[in-house]
Protein backbone atom coordinates (compact mmCIF):
# COMPACT_ATOMS: atom_id res chain seq x y z
CA UNK A 1 0.00 0.00 0.00
CA UNK A 2 1.23 3.58 -1.11
CA UNK A 3 -0.12 5.68 1.06
CA UNK A 4 1.58 9.05 0.01
CA UNK A 5 -0.29 8.12 -3.32
CA UNK A 6 -3.54 7.72 -1.27
CA UNK A 7 -2.82 10.85 0.48
CA UNK A 8 -1.96 12.92 -2.79
CA UNK A 9 -4.57 11.99 -4.70
CA UNK A 10 -7.28 12.48 -1.99
CA UNK A 11 -7.65 16.35 -3.25
CA UNK A 12 -7.52 15.59 -6.77
CA UNK A 13 -10.44 12.97 -6.50
CA UNK A 14 -12.57 15.15 -3.93
CA UNK A 15 -12.04 18.18 -6.92
CA UNK A 16 -13.51 16.13 -9.58
CA UNK A 17 -16.61 14.78 -6.88
CA UNK A 18 -18.35 18.22 -7.53
CA UNK A 19 -17.90 17.08 -11.15
CA UNK A 20 -20.15 14.07 -10.31
CA UNK A 21 -21.80 15.91 -7.66
CA UNK A 22 -23.25 18.73 -10.56
CA UNK A 23 -23.77 15.72 -12.93
CA UNK A 24 -25.72 13.56 -10.91
CA UNK A 25 -27.75 17.05 -9.20
CA UNK A 26 -28.41 18.33 -12.79
CA UNK A 27 -29.63 15.07 -14.42
CA UNK A 28 -31.76 13.73 -11.70
CA UNK A 29 -33.64 17.25 -11.51
CA UNK A 30 -34.04 16.81 -15.51
CA UNK A 31 -34.72 13.19 -15.62
CA UNK A 32 -37.35 13.76 -12.00
CA UNK A 33 -39.29 16.12 -14.53
CA UNK A 34 -39.03 14.01 -17.70
CA UNK A 35 -40.33 11.06 -15.30
CA UNK A 36 -43.32 12.93 -13.79
CA UNK A 37 -44.39 14.14 -17.26
CA UNK A 38 -43.72 10.39 -18.79
CA UNK A 39 -45.60 8.83 -15.70
CA UNK A 40 -48.80 11.17 -16.28
CA UNK A 41 -48.55 10.18 -20.33
CA UNK A 42 -48.48 6.59 -19.18
CA UNK A 43 -51.52 7.01 -17.72
CA UNK A 44 -53.55 8.17 -20.52
CA UNK A 45 -55.97 6.51 -22.17
CA UNK A 46 -54.89 7.36 -25.83
CA UNK A 47 -53.52 4.57 -26.64
CA UNK A 48 -50.82 6.01 -28.74
CA UNK A 49 -49.54 8.47 -25.44
CA UNK A 50 -49.79 5.74 -23.54
CA UNK A 51 -47.38 3.46 -26.34
CA UNK A 52 -45.42 6.42 -26.47
CA UNK A 53 -44.51 6.89 -23.31
CA UNK A 54 -44.17 2.84 -22.90
CA UNK A 55 -41.66 2.65 -25.97
CA UNK A 56 -39.77 5.66 -24.22
CA UNK A 57 -38.91 3.72 -21.22
CA UNK A 58 -38.73 0.67 -22.69
CA UNK A 59 -35.80 2.05 -24.87
CA UNK A 60 -33.71 3.58 -22.07
CA UNK A 61 -34.33 0.61 -19.81
CA UNK A 62 -33.50 -2.33 -22.20
CA UNK A 63 -30.27 -0.47 -23.30
CA UNK A 64 -27.14 0.01 -21.79
CA UNK A 65 -26.04 3.67 -20.91
CA UNK A 66 -22.97 3.60 -22.49
CA UNK A 67 -24.61 3.36 -25.70
CA UNK A 68 -27.02 6.10 -25.16
CA UNK A 69 -24.26 8.84 -24.49
CA UNK A 70 -22.59 7.47 -27.85
CA UNK A 71 -25.32 7.87 -29.40
CA UNK A 72 -25.81 11.34 -28.41
CA UNK A 73 -22.33 12.37 -28.19
CA UNK A 74 -20.78 10.63 -31.53
CA UNK A 75 -23.85 10.04 -33.36
CA UNK A 76 -25.95 12.92 -33.03
CA UNK A 77 -23.03 15.24 -34.78
CA UNK A 78 -23.73 13.22 -37.56
CA UNK A 79 -26.80 15.02 -38.24
CA UNK A 80 -25.55 18.04 -41.24
CA UNK A 81 -29.11 19.47 -39.87
CA UNK A 82 -28.40 19.34 -36.13
CA UNK A 83 -24.58 20.92 -36.52
CA UNK A 84 -25.93 23.66 -38.69
CA UNK A 85 -28.85 24.24 -35.66
CA UNK A 86 -28.27 26.98 -32.39
CA UNK A 87 -28.28 23.34 -30.73
CA UNK A 88 -24.96 22.66 -31.86
CA UNK A 89 -23.38 24.80 -28.69
CA UNK A 90 -25.23 22.67 -26.11
CA UNK A 91 -24.58 19.51 -28.20
CA UNK A 92 -20.43 19.92 -29.37
CA UNK A 93 -20.17 19.26 -25.57
CA UNK A 94 -19.33 16.30 -23.86
CA UNK A 95 -20.60 17.74 -20.13
CA UNK A 96 -23.83 18.39 -21.97
CA UNK A 97 -23.98 15.35 -24.12
CA UNK A 98 -23.72 13.30 -20.88
CA UNK A 99 -26.06 15.21 -19.07
CA UNK A 100 -28.98 15.00 -21.64
CA UNK A 101 -28.12 11.23 -21.77
CA UNK A 102 -28.08 11.13 -17.92
CA UNK A 103 -31.32 12.92 -17.76
CA UNK A 104 -33.01 10.93 -20.66
CA UNK A 105 -31.85 7.59 -18.64
CA UNK A 106 -33.15 8.55 -15.28
CA UNK A 107 -36.32 9.99 -16.64
CA UNK A 108 -37.05 6.65 -17.95
CA UNK A 109 -36.73 4.88 -14.88
CA UNK A 110 -38.67 7.71 -12.44
CA UNK A 111 -41.46 7.71 -14.90
CA UNK A 112 -41.69 3.91 -14.26
CA UNK A 113 -41.19 4.32 -10.19
CA UNK A 114 -44.16 7.29 -10.24
CA UNK A 115 -46.33 5.20 -12.46
CA UNK A 116 -46.52 2.52 -10.24
CA UNK A 117 -46.73 4.38 -7.23
CA UNK A 118 -49.69 6.36 -8.88
CA UNK A 119 -51.43 3.17 -9.85
CA UNK A 120 -51.39 1.71 -6.70
CA UNK A 121 -52.69 4.47 -4.65
CA UNK A 122 -56.22 2.64 -2.93
CA UNK A 123 -59.24 3.68 -5.25
CA UNK A 124 -61.00 4.51 -1.90
CA UNK A 125 -58.49 7.98 -1.06
CA UNK A 126 -59.77 9.08 -4.51
CA UNK A 127 -63.45 8.17 -3.93
CA UNK A 128 -63.03 10.28 -0.60
CA UNK A 129 -61.49 13.03 -2.28
CA UNK A 130 -64.63 12.81 -4.94
CA UNK A 131 -67.13 12.63 -2.07
CA UNK A 132 -66.15 15.34 -0.38
CA UNK A 133 -66.81 17.30 -3.23
CA UNK A 134 -62.99 18.33 -4.23
CA UNK A 135 -62.51 19.15 -8.21
CA UNK A 136 -60.09 16.38 -10.21
CA UNK A 137 -57.18 18.81 -10.26
CA UNK A 138 -56.94 19.16 -6.23
CA UNK A 139 -57.63 15.21 -6.04
CA UNK A 140 -54.67 14.95 -8.03
CA UNK A 141 -52.24 17.78 -6.61
CA UNK A 142 -53.43 17.31 -2.82
CA UNK A 143 -54.09 13.48 -2.57
CA UNK A 144 -52.56 11.61 -5.18
CA UNK A 145 -49.18 12.74 -5.63
CA UNK A 146 -48.38 13.34 -2.07
CA UNK A 147 -49.28 9.33 -1.18
CA UNK A 148 -47.24 9.29 -4.86
CA UNK A 149 -44.46 10.80 -3.66
CA UNK A 150 -44.20 8.87 -0.13
CA UNK A 151 -44.65 5.35 -1.76
CA UNK A 152 -42.18 5.97 -4.32
CA UNK A 153 -38.95 7.25 -2.28
CA UNK A 154 -37.63 3.74 -1.59
CA UNK A 155 -37.36 3.18 -4.90
CA UNK A 156 -36.38 6.64 -5.89
CA UNK A 157 -33.31 6.30 -3.46
CA UNK A 158 -32.11 3.23 -5.21
CA UNK A 159 -32.50 5.36 -8.71
CA UNK A 160 -30.12 8.02 -7.16
CA UNK A 161 -27.66 5.49 -6.36
CA UNK A 162 -27.78 4.05 -9.82
CA UNK A 163 -27.32 7.21 -11.18
CA UNK A 164 -24.66 8.70 -9.06
CA UNK A 165 -22.97 5.35 -10.41
CA UNK A 166 -24.22 6.06 -13.44
CA UNK A 167 -22.34 9.04 -13.97
CA UNK A 168 -18.97 7.21 -13.75
CA UNK A 169 -19.72 6.70 -17.41
CA UNK A 170 -19.17 10.65 -18.28
CA UNK A 171 -15.35 9.46 -17.92
CA UNK A 172 -16.13 7.82 -21.48
CA UNK A 173 -16.80 11.23 -23.12
CA UNK A 174 -13.57 12.78 -22.37
CA UNK A 175 -14.77 14.45 -18.65
CA UNK A 176 -13.00 14.54 -15.76
CA UNK A 177 -15.44 12.91 -13.13
CA UNK A 178 -14.58 10.79 -9.70
CA UNK A 179 -13.97 7.77 -12.20
CA UNK A 180 -12.19 10.14 -14.94
CA UNK A 181 -9.44 10.76 -12.44
CA UNK A 182 -9.71 7.92 -10.85
CA UNK A 183 -8.20 6.15 -14.20
CA UNK A 184 -6.21 9.02 -15.14
CA UNK A 185 -4.20 8.58 -11.71
CA UNK A 186 -4.19 4.91 -11.92
CA UNK A 187 -2.60 4.47 -15.87
CA UNK A 188 0.06 7.03 -14.75
CA UNK A 189 0.72 5.18 -11.75
CA UNK A 190 -0.14 1.69 -12.19
CA UNK A 191 -1.19 1.95 -8.65
CA UNK A 192 -5.13 0.31 -9.16
CA UNK A 193 -5.69 -0.79 -5.56
CA UNK A 194 -4.57 2.09 -3.38
CA UNK A 195 -6.98 4.28 -5.94
CA UNK A 196 -9.65 2.22 -5.87
CA UNK A 197 -9.77 2.83 -2.02
CA UNK A 198 -9.37 6.25 -2.15
CA UNK A 199 -12.18 6.67 -4.96
CA UNK A 200 -14.23 3.83 -3.90
CA UNK A 201 -14.64 5.50 -0.58
CA UNK A 202 -15.58 8.53 -1.88
CA UNK A 203 -18.79 6.50 -3.94
CA UNK A 204 -19.30 4.83 -0.85
CA UNK A 205 -19.38 7.69 1.57
CA UNK A 206 -21.60 9.50 -1.37
CA UNK A 207 -24.29 6.31 -1.36
CA UNK A 208 -23.82 6.31 1.97
CA UNK A 209 -25.56 10.25 2.49
CA UNK A 210 -28.07 9.33 0.12
CA UNK A 211 -28.80 6.09 1.37
CA UNK A 212 -29.94 8.15 4.99
CA UNK A 213 -31.26 11.09 3.47
CA UNK A 214 -33.80 8.88 1.79
CA UNK A 215 -34.63 7.12 5.34
CA UNK A 216 -34.95 10.46 7.42
CA UNK A 217 -37.45 11.49 4.15
CA UNK A 218 -39.23 8.55 4.27
CA UNK A 219 -39.88 8.95 8.34
CA UNK A 220 -40.92 12.66 7.75
CA UNK A 221 -43.38 11.64 5.15
CA UNK A 222 -44.90 8.13 6.57
CA UNK A 223 -48.46 8.69 7.56
CA UNK B 1 -27.71 -1.86 -45.47
CA UNK B 2 -24.37 -2.74 -47.71
CA UNK B 3 -22.85 -1.67 -44.36
CA UNK B 4 -24.25 -4.64 -42.43
CA UNK B 5 -23.45 -7.11 -45.35
CA UNK B 6 -21.88 -10.33 -44.16
CA UNK B 7 -18.10 -10.85 -45.11
CA UNK B 8 -15.25 -8.36 -45.81
CA UNK B 9 -17.19 -5.48 -47.31
CA UNK B 10 -20.01 -5.28 -43.96
CA UNK B 11 -19.53 -5.37 -40.36
CA UNK B 12 -22.62 -8.12 -40.46
CA UNK B 13 -20.60 -11.04 -39.15
CA UNK B 14 -18.43 -8.74 -37.37
CA UNK B 15 -21.12 -7.23 -35.44
CA UNK B 16 -22.98 -11.20 -35.39
CA UNK B 17 -20.12 -12.54 -33.51
CA UNK B 18 -19.37 -9.37 -31.20
CA UNK B 19 -23.52 -10.54 -30.17
CA UNK B 20 -22.02 -13.74 -29.27
CA UNK B 21 -19.18 -12.17 -27.27
CA UNK B 22 -21.48 -10.20 -25.05
CA UNK B 23 -23.77 -13.04 -24.45
CA UNK B 24 -20.92 -15.20 -23.67
CA UNK B 25 -19.36 -12.93 -21.76
CA UNK B 26 -22.75 -12.20 -19.64
CA UNK B 27 -23.65 -15.92 -19.22
CA UNK B 28 -19.83 -16.35 -17.63
CA UNK B 29 -20.35 -13.39 -15.31
CA UNK B 30 -23.71 -14.74 -14.78
CA UNK B 31 -22.16 -18.09 -13.55
CA UNK B 32 -19.48 -16.73 -11.82
CA UNK B 33 -21.97 -14.03 -9.75
CA UNK B 34 -23.98 -17.50 -9.21
CA UNK B 35 -20.79 -19.26 -7.47
CA UNK B 36 -20.02 -15.72 -5.52
CA UNK B 37 -23.53 -15.59 -3.89
CA UNK B 38 -23.58 -19.61 -3.10
CA UNK B 39 -20.27 -18.20 -1.28
CA UNK B 40 -21.72 -15.59 0.37
CA UNK B 41 -25.57 -16.01 0.90
CA UNK B 42 -24.93 -18.41 3.72
CA UNK B 43 -22.34 -16.21 5.21
CA UNK B 44 -24.80 -13.41 5.10
CA UNK B 45 -27.65 -15.82 6.51
CA UNK B 46 -25.15 -17.20 9.29
CA UNK B 47 -25.63 -15.99 13.07
CA UNK B 48 -21.77 -15.31 13.32
CA UNK B 49 -21.27 -11.49 13.37
CA UNK B 50 -17.88 -11.72 11.95
CA UNK B 51 -19.39 -13.63 8.81
CA UNK B 52 -22.02 -11.20 8.69
CA UNK B 53 -19.67 -8.31 8.38
CA UNK B 54 -17.76 -9.85 5.55
CA UNK B 55 -20.96 -10.34 3.74
CA UNK B 56 -22.53 -7.61 4.19
CA UNK B 57 -19.19 -5.44 3.27
CA UNK B 58 -18.53 -7.00 -0.47
CA UNK B 59 -22.62 -6.56 -1.09
CA UNK B 60 -21.97 -2.55 -0.10
CA UNK B 61 -19.23 -1.63 -1.74
CA UNK B 62 -19.67 -3.42 -4.90
CA UNK B 63 -23.15 -2.22 -4.77
CA UNK B 64 -22.36 1.35 -3.95
CA UNK B 65 -19.11 1.47 -5.74
CA UNK B 66 -19.30 2.43 -9.93
CA UNK B 67 -19.42 -1.08 -12.19
CA UNK B 68 -16.73 0.88 -14.47
CA UNK B 69 -14.21 1.59 -11.04
CA UNK B 70 -14.67 -2.18 -10.93
CA UNK B 71 -13.88 -3.08 -13.57
CA UNK B 72 -10.53 -0.49 -14.23
CA UNK B 73 -9.46 -2.31 -11.07
CA UNK B 74 -9.14 -5.57 -12.52
CA UNK B 75 -8.16 -4.24 -15.49
CA UNK B 76 -5.05 -2.53 -14.34
CA UNK B 77 -4.74 -4.52 -11.30
CA UNK B 78 -5.57 -7.83 -12.52
CA UNK B 79 -2.11 -9.39 -13.74
CA UNK B 80 -0.98 -7.63 -10.66
CA UNK B 81 -2.52 -9.37 -8.14
CA UNK B 82 -2.30 -12.72 -10.34
CA UNK B 83 1.53 -12.50 -10.35
CA UNK B 84 1.85 -11.38 -7.03
CA UNK B 85 -0.30 -15.06 -5.88
CA UNK B 86 2.10 -16.84 -8.61
CA UNK B 87 5.18 -15.39 -7.11
CA UNK B 88 4.29 -16.85 -3.52
CA UNK B 89 4.27 -20.28 -5.40
CA UNK B 90 7.82 -19.47 -7.12
CA UNK B 91 6.58 -18.44 -10.53
CA UNK B 92 8.35 -14.88 -11.34
CA UNK B 93 7.74 -14.55 -15.04
CA UNK B 94 5.10 -12.41 -16.60
CA UNK B 95 1.84 -13.29 -16.56
CA UNK B 96 -0.99 -11.22 -18.90
CA UNK B 97 -4.93 -12.63 -18.45
CA UNK B 98 -6.56 -12.11 -21.63
CA UNK B 99 -9.62 -9.63 -21.51
CA UNK B 100 -12.35 -11.89 -21.41
CA UNK B 101 -11.50 -13.64 -18.08
CA UNK B 102 -10.37 -10.12 -16.60
CA UNK B 103 -13.71 -8.74 -17.53
CA UNK B 104 -16.25 -11.82 -17.08
CA UNK B 105 -14.88 -11.96 -13.45
CA UNK B 106 -15.09 -8.32 -12.74
CA UNK B 107 -18.71 -8.21 -14.14
CA UNK B 108 -19.25 -11.51 -12.07
CA UNK B 109 -18.78 -10.15 -8.86
CA UNK B 110 -20.60 -7.19 -9.43
CA UNK B 111 -23.39 -9.62 -10.37
CA UNK B 112 -23.09 -12.11 -7.49
CA UNK B 113 -23.51 -8.72 -5.53
CA UNK B 114 -27.21 -8.25 -6.49
CA UNK B 115 -27.68 -12.24 -6.76
CA UNK B 116 -26.66 -12.42 -2.91
CA UNK B 117 -29.00 -10.00 -1.94
CA UNK B 118 -31.67 -11.88 -4.41
CA UNK B 119 -31.19 -15.44 -2.81
CA UNK B 120 -30.88 -14.07 0.99
CA UNK B 121 -34.76 -12.67 0.07
CA UNK B 122 -35.63 -15.47 -1.23
CA UNK B 123 -34.80 -18.17 1.57
CA UNK B 124 -35.74 -15.33 4.04
CA UNK B 125 -39.40 -15.22 3.01
CA UNK B 126 -39.87 -19.01 2.83
CA UNK B 127 -42.14 -20.32 5.19
CA UNK B 128 -40.41 -21.24 8.65
CA UNK B 129 -42.33 -24.10 9.04
CA UNK B 130 -40.94 -25.96 5.94
CA UNK B 131 -37.46 -25.82 7.69
CA UNK B 132 -38.99 -27.29 10.87
CA UNK B 133 -41.06 -29.83 8.96
CA UNK B 134 -38.01 -31.13 7.37
CA UNK B 135 -35.88 -31.16 10.51
CA UNK B 136 -39.08 -33.02 12.18
CA UNK B 137 -38.86 -35.49 9.29
CA UNK B 138 -35.30 -35.90 10.19
CA UNK B 139 -33.90 -34.75 6.89
CA UNK B 140 -30.05 -34.64 6.20
CA UNK B 141 -28.90 -30.90 5.54
CA UNK B 142 -27.94 -31.53 1.62
CA UNK B 143 -31.40 -33.37 1.09
CA UNK B 144 -33.20 -30.69 3.32
CA UNK B 145 -31.70 -28.08 1.10
CA UNK B 146 -31.89 -29.25 -2.35
CA UNK B 147 -35.47 -30.66 -2.62
CA UNK B 148 -37.33 -28.72 -0.02
CA UNK B 149 -35.26 -24.91 0.14
CA UNK B 150 -33.67 -24.55 -3.42
CA UNK B 151 -37.41 -25.70 -5.36
CA UNK B 152 -39.05 -22.98 -3.62
CA UNK B 153 -36.06 -20.50 -2.97
CA UNK B 154 -35.93 -20.51 -7.19
CA UNK B 155 -39.62 -19.88 -7.65
CA UNK B 156 -38.99 -16.76 -5.26
CA UNK B 157 -35.92 -15.60 -7.21
CA UNK B 158 -36.74 -16.32 -10.82
CA UNK B 159 -37.94 -12.40 -10.95
CA UNK B 160 -35.38 -10.76 -9.32
CA UNK B 161 -32.55 -12.94 -10.81
CA UNK B 162 -34.33 -11.42 -14.27
CA UNK B 163 -33.37 -8.34 -13.37
CA UNK B 164 -30.02 -9.35 -11.86
CA UNK B 165 -29.31 -10.67 -15.70
CA UNK B 166 -30.22 -7.31 -17.35
CA UNK B 167 -28.13 -5.49 -15.49
CA UNK B 168 -25.70 -8.29 -15.96
CA UNK B 169 -26.09 -7.81 -19.92
CA UNK B 170 -25.71 -4.46 -20.08
CA UNK B 171 -22.84 -4.22 -17.78
CA UNK B 172 -21.20 -6.18 -20.38
CA UNK B 173 -21.13 -2.70 -22.78
CA UNK B 174 -18.34 -1.38 -19.52
CA UNK B 175 -16.28 -4.40 -20.56
CA UNK B 176 -15.50 -2.38 -23.82
CA UNK B 177 -13.22 0.05 -22.39
CA UNK B 178 -11.07 -2.90 -21.56
CA UNK B 179 -10.60 -3.79 -25.22
CA UNK B 180 -12.59 -6.91 -25.76
CA UNK B 181 -14.45 -6.81 -28.98
CA UNK B 182 -17.96 -7.41 -27.94
CA UNK B 183 -20.93 -5.79 -28.97
CA UNK B 184 -19.76 -1.97 -27.73
CA UNK B 185 -16.62 -2.23 -29.04
CA UNK B 186 -17.60 -3.44 -32.35
CA UNK B 187 -19.59 -0.99 -32.97
CA UNK B 188 -16.80 1.96 -31.90
CA UNK B 189 -14.53 0.09 -34.11
CA UNK B 190 -17.10 0.05 -36.99
CA UNK B 191 -17.97 3.73 -36.35
CA UNK B 192 -14.51 4.90 -36.41
CA UNK B 193 -13.25 3.18 -40.12
CA UNK B 194 -16.68 4.20 -41.41
CA UNK B 195 -17.49 7.58 -39.96
CA UNK B 196 -21.16 6.65 -38.99
CA UNK B 197 -21.57 6.79 -35.55
CA UNK B 198 -24.93 7.09 -35.61
CA UNK B 199 -25.74 3.89 -37.33
CA UNK B 200 -23.61 1.87 -35.92
CA UNK B 201 -24.38 2.87 -32.15
CA UNK B 202 -28.23 3.06 -32.95
CA UNK B 203 -27.46 -0.76 -34.15
CA UNK B 204 -25.76 -1.72 -31.16
CA UNK B 205 -28.52 -0.53 -28.93
CA UNK B 206 -31.13 -2.16 -31.07
CA UNK B 207 -29.04 -5.67 -30.32
CA UNK B 208 -29.01 -5.04 -26.74
CA UNK B 209 -32.56 -4.58 -27.15
CA UNK B 210 -32.80 -7.80 -28.77
CA UNK B 211 -30.66 -9.53 -26.37
CA UNK B 212 -33.13 -7.88 -23.40
CA UNK B 213 -36.25 -9.29 -25.37
CA UNK B 214 -35.48 -12.48 -25.91
CA UNK B 215 -34.04 -13.30 -22.89
CA UNK B 216 -37.06 -11.85 -21.26
CA UNK B 217 -39.21 -14.36 -22.97
CA UNK B 218 -37.01 -17.26 -22.06
CA UNK B 219 -37.18 -16.48 -18.19
CA UNK B 220 -41.27 -15.95 -18.66
CA UNK B 221 -41.27 -19.42 -19.69
CA UNK B 222 -39.11 -20.33 -16.53
CA UNK B 223 -41.38 -18.63 -14.33
CA UNK B 224 -44.50 -20.52 -15.20
CA UNK B 225 -42.54 -23.54 -15.23
CA UNK B 226 -41.57 -22.90 -11.35
CA UNK B 227 -45.09 -21.39 -10.77
CA UNK B 228 -46.85 -24.20 -10.80
CA UNK B 229 -48.54 -24.94 -8.32
CA UNK B 230 -48.96 -21.83 -7.06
Amino acid sequence: MDFDLMLNSFPKLLNATLVTLKLLSLSLIIGLFLGFCFAILRLSKNIFINRFAYGYSYLFRGTPLLVQIFIIYFGLGQIEFLRSSALWVILKEPYWCAIIAFSLNTGAYTSEIIRSALQTIKLGFIEAGKSLGLSNKIIFFKIQIPIAIRQSLPAYGNEIILMLKGTSLASTVTLMDLTGVAKYIISTTFKPVEVFVVAGSIYLFLTFLIHNLIKFLEKKYSY
Amino acid sequence: MSLLSFGNSGWGDELFFATLMTLAVSLTAMIIGFIFALIFTPLKLSKNKFLNIIANSYTTVIRGVPELLVIYLFFFGGSGAVMFVASIFGYNEYIEINAFITGSFAIGIISGAYSTEVFRGAIQSIDKGQFEASQVLGLKKPIHFLKVILPQMLRLAIPNLSNVWQITLKDTSLISVTGLVEIMRQSYIAAGSTRDPLFFYSFAALLYLLLTFLSMKLINKLEIKYNRGF
